[in-house]
């Protein structure tokens, strides 16, 4: 019974950080068309830069100031790169970034090695939050579950309450009309994708401390992003939010058990889950549980 | 006798708002049929229901007496009907020749082959050199689609929508954007073409309405407020107060 | 784009393409360069394999390794019963397993991953490849676990005295096949199903409106391409003599990808020359430099913002201007560009290094590049690489601005001429 309600957090606040992810995605496509394959590769620049900040400050800066600093990345991105290929179509968009993936992961060898650095939980935040009937559950599970809570909701705030975000939603089916009033267009993509690329490096700042901090990070949870972003329907935020909370539970549960069927455990399974998921969504379901918008 | 297309009181609603109001129409075979009417009214929305694009909200369609309503696109083109778009709609990276003939691949029955040479089959190479005679692009045949030029297109497009050889032919406003001349020349060969077939056409230019229609259907919020020859949509009140004066100023330079 | 000369021109090139395939060993004789074209040879059929998804078809997949890789697995085991004499297939033979078992799973995956188009098509085709290659790690009855399955190509009885042991009888067995594909991938462009699978990339929706299926039309342009990515994976089985899980990975699948694009999607050809540019960099370029994946993924990128149309196109773009007899013009612009390019890159070259020698840990920081010699922990080699790189790329752009004009100019005066 307490397995199931500590497994069943761990998913939840993995969903959480799943639903950050791809959330941070599905807006940029909606957005924009364009469907950021290196939208994970933010997701690891947010925690190496946390990383090297914590390492040389603290982590309460590297909150504030790493996802800032990938904001920054892809707003570069956005003016130098997308900008230039847009005219070549949503295929030549995702390959663009697709190629950005590749060169952000070898520029991380680069820099930081090949191993896993340390990049450690901090200690005001390491311990237990409280106890269930003998388990504990960890502080730092619930901080990851505030901050996601805490940001979404800002987001959901600011898109729906503030000026910009009325530019935005609007900029999202008429973004000709948008700027026939006036408004910064292309500024507003440009932030926009800036934000998404916060929204990511804001999950690596508070997931790659809680999970392993390594090259390999963007390559292991993108597919999952993007399989959350199938499942749930290309472009509507409620069908991730139900996707990364599914997906999020679904691992969690099955790392964790031990039953075998057919000589192969669950939790040998565990990384299949996921897609078999889709698999199985497309035969029956082939719009993904609430989706809005084709590629 | 059935009517080549006929709409059983359909109905669209986008969400909450309607669309199509309950349309009823029956076109005999060989009829060359008109529909015009103010901007909004429902034309494109209309073929689209008709052609597979949309699904309906109620009400039926029949093609020479068979039920397509809810048919995927592809499986009504196969039954006979065929549509040209307003906004041009061909292949642009492939050649005017080859636009032709991927239209006259499955009417002559090659469906998915992966055996057949294409350069060898010469019934699909009459059929097209002779669709792309009789619209006149014959001396362009090598020319990709996306660099003709646009008058060239829209006969492109009339050419790609009767090339398959449907019984029933959709075209939505094929003279759009084109000068006088264009469009008198694009009269002529609707006319070549739709011989001894069943056309439907939205049009906006009067006078190819005028010139082209046996008969004329004014679609006004949705509603069919109006069938008949030309001459009795000519004289009709309400049709008269739907356009307000715009039909008889273009009805005296016809 | 066209591709359709005379016929007797197709004849020539067919006939031009086979002469190369033979002669090139004895050309190119060293050993290493024969392993290189042994793999280019591979290389070529999966890449057009894949271009028929993506430059036919219009669908760009991320996930193509399962089909070349599924194809080697099962010709590594079915060349192992052969070992064993439980079955008498002559080696040759081989890749036609390895293309009946990517078809079988191009039908099987390619029902369901056809059913969506465009980006979510790419999407569940990534997706698939990672099912692929999770369970290529948990079923080692099949896939040999992390090491895979070995295989020894010299078994049973030898095909007309040939044993396929040493490297060029590899490599004339690879060719031979490269060959036959290329051929058999391009006749499919020109059947009703080739042509309609442009047709379905052109105009998705217009293709339903002239009677076809257009899901359908990709399904089974899927499984063909399908069986040919067997193909590959089974000679690259045979080659190799090893499969394993990495034959199936993302990498894999990346790979082709990027050896495509650069090689040129819109044209039949451009995958053959991105096959051979590709696995140059790969092979040859990373026995020089750990940096290569990352010069790649450089030039990857460089290709997409600049030449989407890859090799092919910038090749092709010059033909009309020698036609008319004016390339001569652009010889001096290009020269400058290409010098321009080369100092920056010779700056990019120099602080990449340096980065890669500083961050691992505890080696030598001195480094020999282009001949000389320093410290990478000192700061002036830092400035100098930098100031070449700022410098090159100054220059680069003022040359590309005097390549602009020379081609505008150029292009200006040949269309004044065909009016």
């Amino acid at each position: 019974m307490e397995f199931v309600l500590v497994q069943t957090l761990n998913g939840i606040s993995y969903g959480l950080l799943l639903f950050m992810l791809s959330s941070g995605l599905t807006l940029v496509f909606s957005l924009m068309g364009v469907l950021n394959f290196a939208h994970a590769s933010f997701y690891m620049l947010g925690a190496y830069f946390a990383y090297q900040v914590s390492v040389k400050i603290g982590f309460w800066p590297a909150l504030v100031i790493a996802p800032l600093l990938v904001a920054a990345i892809g707003m570069l991105v956005e003016r130098w790169g997308l900008r230039t290929v847009h005219k070549y179509g949503h295929v030549a968009e995702l390959l663009f970034t697709f190629g950005l993936a590749y060169l952000i992961e070898e520029a991380v060898h680069l820099i930081w090695g090949r191993l896993a650095v340390e990049y450690r939980v901090p200690p005001e935040l390491d311990g237990p939050l409280f106890h269930i009937m003998g388990s504990q559950y960890p502080i730092y599970r619930g901080f990851m579950m505030l901050v996601s809570v805490t940001m979404l909701v800002s987001i959901w705030l600011a898109l729906t309450r503030t000026r910009i975000g009325l530019v935005i939603q609007a900029a999202l089916t008429h973004p000709q009309t948008v700027e026939a009033l006036g408004h910064n267009v292309p500024r507003v993509f440009m932030l926009v994708f800036g934000g998404g690329a916060a929204l990511a490096g804001l999950a690596g700042v508070i997931g790659g401390n809680a999970f392993v901090t390594e090259p390999g990070m963007a390559a292991a949870v993108g597919p999952i992003i993007f399989v959350i972003v199938v499942v749930g329907g290309m472009g509507s935020l409620a069908g991730a939010f139900i996707a990364s909370l599914l997906i999020g539970c679904v691992q969690t549960f099955a790392v964790s058990l031990d039953w075998a069927i057919g000589g192969i455990s669950i939790a040998q399974a565990a990384p299949v889950l996921p897609y078999l998921l889709m698999v199985l969504l497309l035969i029956f379901r082939p719009k993904g549980l609430m989706g809005t918008r084709e590629g | 006798m059935n009517a080549a297309l006929e709409l059983r009181d359909v109905h669209k609603s986008f969400g909450t708002t309607k669309i199509i109001n309950g349309v009823s129409l029956a076109i005999p075979a060989g009829e060359r049929h008109a529909i015009i009417g103010p901007n909004g009214a429902g034309k494109s929305t209309l073929y689209n229901l008709i052609s597979g694009r949309y699904p309906l909200s109620a009400g039926q369609i029949l093609l020479n007496g068979e039920d397509i309503t809810g048919l995927k696109p592809y499986e009504i083109n196969r039954k006979g009907l065929s549509r040209s778009f307003q906004v041009t709609n061909i292949f642009h990276r492939l050649s005017v020749y080859e636009n032709i003939r991927c239209a006259v691949l499955w009417s002559l029955g090659y469906r998915y082959s992966f055996w057949h040479r294409v350069g060898g089959l010469r019934d699909a190479q009459r059929r097209s050199v002779d669709v792309m005679e009789r619209i006149g692009l014959a001396r362009r045949r090598d020319t990709l689609a996306g660099e003709l030029t646009y008058a060239e297109q829209r006969a492109l497009e009339i050419g790609i929508t009767i090339a398959g050889g449907a019984s029933v032919i959709l075209l939505d406003e094929p003279t759009a954007g084109m000068s006088r001349t264009e469009t008198a020349n694009a009269v002529e060969l609707i006319r070549q073409v739709t011989e001894g077939r069943t056309l439907v056409m939205v049009e906006h230019d009067m006078g190819v309405v005028f010139n082209l229609a046996d008969r004329i259907s004014v679609l006004v919020y949705g509603e069919v407020i109006a069938t008949g020859t030309p001459a009795a949509i000519r004289s009709n009140a309400a049709v008269q107060e739907a356009y307000l004066g715009t039909l008889h100023k273009e009805v005296a330079s016809a | 784009m066209r591709y359709q000369p005379l016929n007797l021109g197709r004849w020539v090139l067919w006939s031009a393409t086979a002469l190369v395939l033979l002669a090139a060993p004895q050309i190119f004789s060293a050993s290493f360069v024969l392993t290189l074209m042994t793999q280019m040879g591979t290389m070529i059929i999966f890449a057009l394999s894949y271009n028929m998804l993506l430059g036919q078809g219009g669908m760009l997949s991320f996930g193509h390794a399962v089909y070349s890789g599924l194809g080697a697995y099962l010709s590594v085991h079915a060349l192992n019963l052969v070992g064993h004499g439980a079955f008498p297939l002559p080696l040759p033979l081989l890749p036609l397993v390895g293309g009946l078992a990517g078809l079988a799973f191009g039908i099987l995956f390619g029902y369901v991953t056809t059913r969506r188009a465009g980006t979510t098509f790419a999407l569940i085709s990534l997706g698939v490849g990672e099912m692929v290659f999770a369970c290529s790690l948990m079923l080692p009855g099949f896939f040999g676990g992390e090491a895979g399955i070995s295989t020894n190509r010299v078994v049973g009885q030898p095909f007309l005295g040939i044993s396929f042991g040493p490297a060029i009888q590899v490599y004339y067995l690879v060719a031979f096949w490269c060959f036959v594909c290329m051929a058999a991938m391009f006749a499919l462009t020109q059947t009703p199903l080739g042509r309609m699978a442009n047709a379905v990339r052109d105009n998705p929706e217009r293709a339903e409106f002239v009677g076809y299926n257009t899901q359908h039309v990709r399904f089974l342009q899927l499984a063909l391409s399908a069986f040919f990515a067997g193909v590959s994976g089974a000679l690259s089985c045979i080659n190799f003599e090893i499969v394993s899980a990495e034959n199936v990975s993302a990498i894999r699948s990346g790979g082709v990808l990027v050896a495509t694009f650069i090689g040129g999607v819109p044209f039949f050809f451009g995958p053959i020359v991105g096959a051979v540019v590709y696995i140059f960099f790969v092979v040859a370029l990373s026995g020089f430099t750990k940096a290569w994946l990352l010069y790649l993924g450089l030039f990857f990128l460089l290709m997409v913002l600049y030449a989407p149309g890859g090799i092919a196109s910038i090749i092709l773009m010059q033909i009309p201007v020698i036609r008319a007899r004016r390339f001569g013009e652009l010889l001096l612009p290009y020269a400058l560009a290409a010098a321009a390019a080369l100092v920056a890159l010779a700056g990019l070259i120099g602080m990449v290094e340096m980065v890669y020698r500083l961050s691992e840990q505890g080696a030598n920081t001195v480094l020999t590049v282009f001949g000389l010699s320093f410290d990478a922990r000192a700061t002036p080699p830092w400035i100098a690489f930098a100031a070449v790189l700022v410098a090159g790329l100054a220059a680069l752009r003022h040359a590309a601005r005097f390549v602009s004009a020379r081609w505008d100019a150029i292009q200006q005066s040949l269309q004044s001429r065909a009016a």
